[in-house]
């Protein structure tokens, strides 16, 4: 039996989870991007303060890469707090979850610690084995050249795997004639050589590009070879807009969310023009996802928020909207009998747009008419028409019309409320988790029975282990190759 | 003509709630298709002179203006773009940030008006009774009975002085029909506001931050707490099939459409209005129309077009405060007896001194004597009044 203490426990670090899923620290549709700073400030010292250990095993769940660095950071800046064994067992999750995130995040965490005056033996250790396990330095320096520069400066190192002229490069670049490593070489003439810039990454070619005087749609036709996939899914648009018709997507291999992001920033009359092919590529990338699972999860009814606060903000733009989408093609793949419904009441979800109130509890009434295995809820939780509908209903369902649980229900929300410091609930009745991307949607499903309050701080414990053993074998077999 | 506030046709929805404003959408069954609103944006310089006869001008504050087109055949009129309303016959004098409006409602062109939302009801309250004293008692001074009340002035606050209602306008999510909405500030109605076509509601929903409220409701604003949400709330002992609990659900809404029409809004529509037709165009009217006055109540000034069978397209709605509900209350009985102090005083329950020291608190001290007055101040010393 759990004590009260280790149930408090559980709930802090649900919450926590929660908010380090769905909150990027930018504003959101309610609350500005400094609500969400200060709310989500409050939580990182909170759960350091409280636990420490579970606040490090959170890097090991689907947390998103702001909180993902934030919690490096302040793991680092207090590492004389830490016992021995705690500092070997986070320093093992920070380089894991280091080596999963995307360079420019690793190299600004760096810049913070740099800022922040953290120096401390154990940093410079895992600074040094992330920057040895990188492919190839030469690269780096070019396309994160200021980052680099600042971290070498910072941490005193020398990489055993960099080009013997990586300092030069870095510090007194014009002071050679010439560089035997072909990308610095290639760095060196695209200063004078409108040629060679193409040959350089694509943010490190724009800038060569605009003192060179290049047009944005030749630079762009020519530099289609060189960008990397998102690059393309991101400046496909506006390239067709200026003519450059060479920046093609290759729209199959395209991560889910990301996907229905592209969808949705889409004109309506392109989706209808572009239907089957944009269609195809939702599926592909849903059945990808759900891979052995596919057609496993019996009845499924989806209840899908694309009421106006779905537009989220001018930063995270359409972003729960997206999530919803995803999450749609990810169920239908998932499910063996699939029914999808709006809140707008539209039937079209490939035309989705942001419209209308958000009328949950009629529909989740809607919902629970087809008779479900499962009833999955994506929203934000504002249910406002009228308020209050979805959790009466949600909680006589439970308790007076289905007290043996035939239907599973979970809320999934893609919204941090900084007011509340939780994504926000529907009912007690109902399991909630925060939600970033689609792809995470069956963890998260596993997560939420936690949120249920049917099982206790142990069983979380013994998850968290589990999935942060599964990350660090993961990345010690990786660094063995 | 006095007659009370009628909204049929337009059905209060579920309110949304942020910070201290409540926001009511009223949604339309039916759109009325052959008369259109739109904003006339004038600018940075908000200020205005608007002619009111020859030689006489008033300055007020003017945010925006609203056009309205409309239709003899009853075909939809199309929305015109904000540009194509400009004033061809402006007066040089926009040349010092200052723009002259001729007239509050000025037709456009054959089937178009331009107005200013609120100047209408603002005008009519500033003018009520200003011509002053129909007779020359001789209590009044000079002044008062040859030039009147002319000029008076009342301060308004700008919606975007509000605390919070630019918030909760940018949250609220508009719902599909929608024509109109609600305003309240701590429970309180700010305004109330109706358009003719769900189109025109989503043009012109940030408008209201550019409307007028009264300083009554900014000072609920600055100090009021958050409102709670009226919660759906369904007893379970009854519920015994999916069927049940929509029927429920049902009548949750429209429980919450009763309260809010006949508890929420009586200070609006409860009441008989005095109503003044301003312009008719094709087979709408518009209008302008003041409450009765009745002190320490809710008292909204305001202007509607109604079309020829009564029905609201138009409405836009300001609270009084409590002063300027005082200012009228006095004005109307006065006027109601001939301005004669003795009877006004007779019928309001008082002395004349305490009527004559009423005036001079709402602000009329001008109208008055100063010999008289005086002696009204000395019996309220020395208590012999």
């Amino acid at each position: 039996m759990d004590s009260y203490a280790d149930l408090v426990a559980a709930e802090d670090v649900l919450l926590f989870v929660n908010a380090a899923i769905t909150s990027t620290g930018q504003r959101e549709f309610r609350d500005d991007a400094d609500e969400q700073r200060m709310s989500l400030d409050f939580l990182h010292a909170y759960m350091l303060g409280n636990y420490r250990d579970l606040y490090a095993g959170v890097l090991a769940l689907d947390i998103n890469d702001h909180n993902a660095v934030l919690i490096v950071r302040r793991l680092l800046e207090t590492a004389g707090e830490a016992g021995a064994d705690q500092r070997r067992r986070e320093g093992r999750l920070i380089a894991a979850r280091l080596a999963a995130l995307p360079p420019q995040r690793v190299y600004g965490l760096f810049d913070a610690l740099r800022r922040a005056g953290v120096n401390n033996r154990r940093t410079r250790a895992i600074v040094r084995d992330w920057l040895v396990c990188r492919k190839d330095l030469a690269f780096d320096a070019v396309k994160y050249r200021s980052g680099l520069k600042r971290v070498l400066r910072h941490a005193h190192l020398t990489p055993s795997n960099a080009p013997e002229e990586l300092g030069t490069f870095l510090f007194a670049p014009h002071s050679r004639p010439r560089y035997s490593a072909p990308l610095l070489e290639t760095w060196r003439r695209a200063h004078y050589e409108k040629g060679a810039l193409y040959e350089l990454p694509y943010t490190a070619a724009e800038g060569f590009a605009a003192r060179h005087g290049i047009p944005r749609e030749v630079f762009l036709e020519r530099m289609a070879p060189r960008l990397t996939r998102l690059e393309t899914l991101r400046l496909q648009e506006s390239a067709r807009a200026r003519g450059a018709t060479a920046v093609r997507s290759d729209l199959a291999g395209m991560p889910l969310t990301r996907l229905a992001a592209y969808v949705l920033s889409l004109p309506l009359e392109d989706r209808l023009r572009r239907r089957a092919e944009l269609t195809r590529a939702l599926e592909t990338a849903a059945g990808r996802v759900a891979g052995a699972h596919r057609g496993t999860w019996g009845k499924v009814t989806a209840v899908l928020d694309d009421s106006f606060s779905s537009f989220g903000s001018a930063h995270k733009r359409r972003r729960p909207l997206a999530v919803a989408l995803a999450c749609h093609h990810l169920l239908a793949a998932l499910a063996g009998d699939y029914t999808a419904l709006w809140t707008s009441g539209r039937t079209d979800a490939l035309l989705a747009y942001p419209y209308g109130p958000t009328p949950l509890g009629r529909r989740i009434l809607d919902a629970l008419e087809t008779g479900p295995a499962r009833l999955v809820i994506v929203s934000d939780g504002w249910d406002n028409a009228p308020p209050g509908l979805a959790g009466e209903v949600l909680r006589i369902w439970r308790t007076r019309l289905d007290p043996g649980r035939r239907t599973g229900v979970v809320h999934l929300n893609p919204v941090y409320d900084a007011a509340g410091f939780d994504v926000r609930r529907l009912s007690a009745t109902v399991p909630t988790a925060g939600i970033r991307d689609a792809e995470d949607l069956p963890a998260l499903v596993e997560l939420a029975q936690f949120a249920e309050g049917r099982t206790g701080l142990a069983e979380l414990t013994a998850y968290m282990d589990s999935r942060a053993a599964l990350m660090t074998a993961g990345h010690d077999r990786e660094g063995a190759r | 003509m006095s007659t009370p506030l009628d909204l049929t046709g337009l059905a209060a929805r579920p309110a949304q709630v942020w910070g201290a404003v409540r926001l009511v959408p009223l949604v339309r069954d039916e759109p009325i298709g052959d008369l259109r609103l739109h904003a006339e944006l004038y600018g940075d310089d908000t200020a205005g002179l608007v002619e009111v006869g020859p030689r006489r001008a008033c300055l007020s504050y003017v945010p925006h203006g609203f056009v309205a087109t409309w239709t003899r055949d009853g075909t939809p009129a199309a929305a015109y773009g904000t540009q194509l309303c400009a004033d061809r016959d402006q007066v040089p004098a926009a040349t010092m940030g200052l723009r002259f409006h001729r007239r509050t409602a000025r037709r456009q062109a054959k089937d178009r008006l331009r107005f200013l939302p609120l100047h209408l009801s603002l005008e009519g309250y500033l003018a009520l009774h200003s011509g002053g004293p129909t007779i020359a008692w001789e209590e009044w001074s000079h002044r008062a009975v040859s030039q009147g009340l002319s000029p008076r002035a009342e301060e308004a606050y700008a919606g975007n002085e509000v605390r919070g209602l630019a918030d909760a306008l940018r949250v609220f999510e508009i719902h599909p029909g929608q024509c109109g909405v609600m305003v309240y500030v701590a429970d309180a109605l700010a305004a109330a506001f109706a358009v003719p076509h769900p189109d025109d509601y989503r043009a012109l929903h940030a408008t209201l931050l550019q409307d007028l409220y009264g300083e009554l409701i900014h000072h609920y604003a600055t100090l009021v707490l958050p409102v709670p949400d009226f919660r759906a709330r369904i007893a379970d002992s009854r519920i015994g099939s999916l069927d049940d609990l929509r029927g429920a659900a049902g009548e949750q809404e429209e429980a919450w459409a009763r309260f809010h029409d006949t508890t929420m809004a009586a200070g609006l529509l409860g009441h008989a209005y005095t109503w003044q037709n301003v312009y008719r165009m094709g087979r709408f009217t518009l209008a302008r129309f003041r409450p009765p006055f009745r002190p320490k109540e809710e008292n909204h000034i305001g202007e509607a077009i109604t079309d020829d069978s009564g029905r609201i397209a138009y409405l836009k709605s300001f609270r009084l405060s409590e002063g300027q509900v005082r200012r009228g209350h006095l004005l109307d009985r006065l006027a109601a007896h001939d301005w004669h102090l003795p009877a006004t005083a007779a019928d309001l329950g008082i002395e004349t001194a305490q009527l004559g020291l009423r005036l001079e608190a709402a602000g009329f001290a001008f109208l008055l004597r100063q010999d008289v007055l005086d002696g009204y101040r000395k019996r309220a010393r020395t208590g012999t009044g």
